[in-house]
């Protein structure tokens, strides 16, 4: 018999710890697909972030260092300086990269550093129980911003991180995608795929933007959630390549 | 050389594969040596665009089993104790060299000792203490240098320079040495010559296990504190292993005097003219900050009259010095903010409390 889906070798054989609906789930896995067809399992390192996802390495079946909170593209830098021959991605939340580690983001990028990030969207930081990141859509109500986000004057508004990350020198691919449906899960792993390729031929930096259910926080069921992702995120967030 | 410029070549010399730094006085010409040197011998070189982000490239370098290291001065040292938490939680060795000016705030650039408590207690969160090495003069920062990054290695764990001020902008002759200067008593064949290729730790390196992981997180219950006391054991290990000290005329002193860094040179040239006076004074200055060198101390202390603590700070050290003895015969003598406790100050003082 032929088999045509299983687990790819890079991932673990184990229950994830992820809430039902999570995206975290899906991009591990299309994460670990994308190693095991390009063959980087011997050469990848992973840098985990802080946030739900800080566990990835008991998913993942190679080498992942963690980081500081927003401090993994500075990790990733000097793990891939001195190793420039072997893959190293960040795997990294919202408030991780656009807000607390905006600065190791925009300078690694602007290095043109031959890393690829994976940045995952969900419009809140949900570990820490759902306060307003700097994604957070204007009206969105989180555990800071009672009343719904409020743009002028108050909170700003939703970062477009991806868009500015695109027009740095030192970059080679943006793009953006989502895990709501199974049409966009494709067009996540095609992503991911594209920018891993990237670093193979030591393009520059190279970032795939997911926006990511997070039904827990969002008091959805997932596949409301999973609506609120098509219907909400992905107009603040146009879904595509920004930069290739 | 100047200090900072000597423990940089020290730096390059003891295999240092990775430099991550950030513009601070009175440190500049450590970096500005190491952009120039690293590439000279095809290493890495980052001007990082903050402390944190210097700190924890050095973590990443550490990470995959690179002799890393970076320095910076007083108030870009409070910035990188996150990341030294961090290097400490995860076990990884790295060499961070402070070039302590004055404060708090961003007091001045002049030459202070007021970093002792940060340094000393381990400086960032959590249960930790890391190896602080605190150098008089140009050769013995070079020499201290080297075996912060030995020390590093075997104990896997961050080591601190403390160099003042003084020590990093002045300029004396020095003989650099090859290979490692360490040859300390609990430095083992592993610390002299661990390079990555006896890390099996590390990450991106071919092994056997399937997976390292690079760690400070044990979130499962009891887990961080059985790692914390795998930690404690380290911290003891290196406790009895490493306390460093040298003294300067104690044998038949009356009257000790305690100071580290800079401070011990002004002390020792008092003592030569105390002692020229008939006045029986001595010299004990502690070489590592922590461990505190208390076996030594406690020997230097016996049958002294009184014991003098001076500082370029207002009182840091000298509650070890009153931890380690419990006496009451114990005074201290300190300047803060630039201000350094001179060789007169300290001569009129030992005879006026004769």
């Amino acid at each position: 018999m032929k088999i045509i889906y299983d687990l790819p070798k890079s991932l673990k054989k184990v229950p994830a710890h992820y809430c039902p609906g999570c995206g975290h789930g899906i991009v591990h896995r299309l994460v670990a697909q994308v190693v095991d067809e390009l063959n980087l399992g011997k050469k990848i390192i992973g840098v985990a972030p802080v946030g739900c996802a800080v566990l990835a390495y008991d998913y993942w079946n190679f080498d992942v260092s963690e980081a500081a909170h927003g401090r993994a593209l500075a990790v990733a830098t000097g793990i891939k300086r001195c190793l420039p021959d072997n893959f190293v991605f960040t795997y990294q939340g919202d408030g991780d990269l656009a807000s607390i580690g905006l600065a190791e983001t925009i300078h690694t990028a602007n290095r043109g550093e031959n890393i690829t990030c994976v940045f995952i969207n969900n419009a809140c930081y949900g570990m820490t129980g759902g306060q307003m990141a700097p994604t957070t859509l204007l009206g969105q109500k989180t555990a800071t911003t009672p009343k719904g986000r409020e743009s002028e004057k108050k909170e700003g508004w939703p970062l477009q991180i991806s868009d500015i990350i695109a027009g740095l020198k030192g970059v080679s691919f943006v793009a953006r995608s989502s895990v709501s449906n199974p049409a966009r899960v494709k067009q996540t792993y095609g992503y991911i795929k594209q920018a891993f390729g990237k670093q193979i031929d030591k393009k520059g930096f190279s970032l795939v933007e997911v926006l990511s259910p997070c039904p827990t926080i969002w008091q959805k069921t997932p596949y409301k959630a999973g609506r609120w992702v098509e219907e909400k995120m992905s107009k603040v967030f146009p879904l595509g390549i920004i930069k290739k | 050389m100047t200090g900072n410029e000597a423990m940089a070549e020290s730096a390059v010399r003891s295999g240092c594969q990775f430099y991550a730094g950030y513009p601070i006085t009175p440190q500049n010409e450590l970096t500005a040596y190491m952009a120039k040197r690293m590439p000279e011998e095809k290493r890495v070189f980052i001007q990082a665009e903050s402390e944190l982000a210097a700190i924890n490239m050095v973590y990443g370098a550490s990470a995959v089993g690179r002799r890393a290291m970076t320095s910076s001065s007083s108030p870009g040292i409070s910035l990188k104790q996150e990341g030294i938490s961090y290097l400490a939680g995860s076990e990884l060795p790295a060499v961070i060299i402070n070039v302590v000016r004055g404060g708090p705030g961003l007091g001045n650039i002049a030459s202070a000792q007021s970093d002792y408590f940060q340094a000393t207690r381990g400086g960032g969160h959590g249960d930790y203490y890391t190896p602080v090495l605190a150098p008089a003069g140009v050769q013995e920062a070079s020499e201290l240098v080297s075996c912060a990054f030995d020390l590093a290695d075997f104990y896997r764990t961050p080591v601190l320079i403390l160099a003042d001020a003084i020590v990093g902008q002045m300029m004396e002759p020095v003989t650099l040495k090859a290979q490692s200067a360490a040859k300390q008593r609990g430095l083992a064949k592993g610390g002299r010559t661990a390079h990555s290729a006896r890390k099996d730790w590390a990450l991106g390196k071919k092994k056997k296990k399937p997976q390292n992981i690079i760690r400070s997180l044990f979130i499962k219950e009891g887990a961080l504190e059985a790692h914390n006391q795998k930690l404690l054991t380290k911290w003891n290990k290196i406790k009895s292993q490493q306390q460093r000290h040298s003294t300067y005329k104690i044998k038949d002193a009356d009257y000790l005097i305690v100071a580290y860094g800079s401070q011990a040179r002004i002390v020792q040239a008092a003592v030569d003219s105390l002692r020229k006076e008939k006045i029986k004074v001595g010299l004990f200055r502690p070489i590592s900050l922590w461990p505190y060198p208390v076996k030594a101390l406690k020997r230097a202390a016996k049958g002294v009259k009184k014991i003098l603590v001076v500082e370029q700070s207002l009182g840091q050290m000298v509650e070890d010095v009153k931890l380690t003895l419990a006496t009451k015969n114990i005074y201290f003598m300190g300047r803060a903010g630039g201000g350094i406790p001179q060789e007169t100050e300290i001569i009129n003082w030992i005879k006026k409390n004769l």
